[in-house]
């Protein structure tokens, strides 16, 4: 189930004084079961292009194919798409509107054609999954706290039961333990039912604890694709664009230059930790 | 698609008619609309569409984006075109049954459909060259009159120009809304009327929930910085004339002194 882009480019307003060439040449593989992280700046064309996976926008020039299927052919069934791609806005709590929580889980499934009762038992395993308890699920969801929000925005997505999971900046406005909690949820999901994580995230920590790849935008263009051990030696080249590695990176880096024997590639604190201790000749 | 609909939005370009004080557009675009109006033959729609065209092409707005603007009223020109043409008493030209259509009919409907269309692009020639600012500067300024009579002249224009500047972020947002409700497979192109019009509520709801917390915010920003309405105000930037604008002006009063000429006078 692999989604496929060849030579995208993507066109805001093409001709008046708005033209903005949001997307250029874009051509990117993306395997099911992998977790990627995608990053880069305000403008930098992350948005635009996590819509074209799901068939939201319209490539000006260039093919998506999902599944080995060109999905702007014109007959390819883009609501099918939809379902099998979930996409999940920034803010996706601005999208409730129904009147119970578990209701408005229920729209997706509803859209996809199923019964009440299977709608039912969709909407309650998704409220499970993003760890919303059960006394909320007949709640309003304007009576939820905003992290309850996003969960329950997150769970109808997921109640279509989706291949694929694309989530632009789910933690953003969050505090840290809803962010942790959300992300820690993500990686649950990723690992239990192997479903493919596309996150677009503004934090480099998050990205590198969880993403197994990491692709890089910037102005429009794919700057780095790579794994994020190898993405992060490359600091350098990231701050050139406005960009950083984890600042545990920058510390083992100042270390080793300092003449510690630690390796400068952490991504974490416990790796930095276990680095450390072991060049210090103690247990982890 | 519905960032289509053009009119209230700025149009960024260096042109003169940008440059315009905002106070000789909104006179010229009164005065335009009112001569629409008082148009009684073909010399006079001539002299309009002369008067506009030139006012686009000074204004180096593509012609193109003009015409999008219009397509949002297609319906409402094809509805009084419609009503004007079987609705309309005199010579007859053609019957069927109930059907009746008059030679009047015709040429009111035309008239009608060319004087509405004047008035969208000659409005939206205003708001397209000036921010929505300018033109509460320029509006505050052209009413102050109006403070005399206890009007609140300043409150007014806020409001007039926080509705201007909140029509594209709201346009925004219903895209954002319909994509995020479409991810989730929601349909809003097919089906019956009533269905179409169930569809429209998962987004509705959210977009008015939206608008009420978008102004409370901006209420608040405002409060924040000690807004408490035109009393004792200043401009950091207060309008001021320019010779092209004593020139817009001469040529708005030529403009309007053809008109009525040609009114009176022309054979037409």
């Amino acid at each position: 189930m692999s989604i496929k882009l060849e030579n995208i480019n993507y066109i805001y307003s093409p001709d008046n004084a708005f033209r903005k060439h949001a997307l250029k040449d874009i051509n990117l593989v993306i395997e099911q079961g992998e977790f990627v992280g995608i990053i880069g700046h305000t403008g930098s064309g992350k948005s635009t292009l996590i819509q074209h996976f799901n068939g939201l926008l319209k490539p000006t020039s260039g093919y998506m194919y999902y599944d080995n299927s060109n999905i702007f052919d014109g007959h390819y069934h883009l609501k099918r798409l939809r379902e099998k791609v979930g996409l999940v806005f920034q803010y996706p709590e601005h999208q409730l509107f129904e009147t119970t929580v578990q209701k408005d889980v229920c729209f997706g499934p509803k859209n996809q054609g199923l019964d009440e009762q299977e709608c039912m038992e969709r909407a309650g395993e998704a409220l499970k999954l993003v760890g919303l308890k059960e006394k909320y699920w007949k709640k309003s969801p304007f009576e939820l706290s905003g992290g309850q929000k996003r969960r329950a925005a997150i769970a109808g997505v997921l109640a279509m039961q989706p291949e694929v999971l694309i989530l632009d900046e789910p933690t953003a406005g969050l505090d840290p333990r809803g962010k942790n909690d959300i992300l820690n949820q993500i990686q649950k999901l990723h690992q239990e039912l192997r479903i493919t994580i596309i996150l677009v995230s503004h934090s480099m920590e998050d990205v590198a604890k969880y993403a197994g790849r990491l692709i890089v935008m910037n102005q429009g263009r794919i700057f780095f694709d790579d794994t994020p051990r190898n993405i992060f030696r490359r600091h350098e080249e990231l701050e050139a664009i406005g960009l950083a590695a984890p600042q545990v990176t920058y510390i083992m880096a100042e270390l080793r230059k300092k003449g510690f024997d630690v390796s400068a590639d952490a991504m974490s604190v416990e790796e930095a930790k276990k680095e450390i201790l072991a060049f210090l000749g103690k247990d982890a | 698609m519905i960032r289509d609909i053009t009119i209230g939005q700025f149009y960024p370009a260096n042109s003169i008619i940008h440059k315009l004080d905002p106070r000789v557009k909104l006179f010229g675009t009164i005065a335009f609309i009112f001569m629409i109006f008082t148009i009684k033959n073909v010399g006079g729609y001539v002299l309009t569409a002369i008067a506009l065209a030139s006012v686009i092409k000074l204004s180096k707005i593509p012609v193109k984006y003009m015409l999008k603007g219009l397509k949002t009223i297609l319906f409402i020109l094809i509805f009084t075109a419609v009503l004007n043409i079987f609705y309309t008493p005199g010579t007859i030209l053609f019957e069927y049954k109930f059907i009746r259509i008059t030679e009047e009919g015709i040429a009111t409907a035309v008239k009608m459909a060319v004087r509405l269309v004047f008035l969208i692009m000659g409005s939206s020639v205003m708001t397209l060259t000036t921010t929505p600012n300018h033109l509460t500067d320029g509006l505050e300024r052209s009413l102050s009159p109006l403070k005399r009579i206890k009007i609140p002249v300043h409150e007014i224009s806020m409001m007039m120009s926080i509705a201007l500047r909140f029509i594209p972020i709201l346009l925004e947002e219903t895209d954002k809304i319909m994509k995020a409700q479409q991810a989730r497979g929601a349909d809003f192109e097919t089906g019956n009327v009533f269905r179409r019009a169930k569809s429209l509520i998962p987004i509705l709801i959210p977009l008015v929930i939206s608008s009420f917390r978008r102004a409370n915010d901006l209420a608040m920003a405002m409060e924040a910085r000690c807004y408490h309405g035109g009393e004792g105000r200043t401009k950091m930037k207060p309008l001021k004339y320019y010779r092209y604008d004593y020139i817009a002006y001469l040529i708005i009063f030529l403009y309007i002194a053809g008109s009525i000429i040609l009114n009176h006078f022309a054979p037409l």
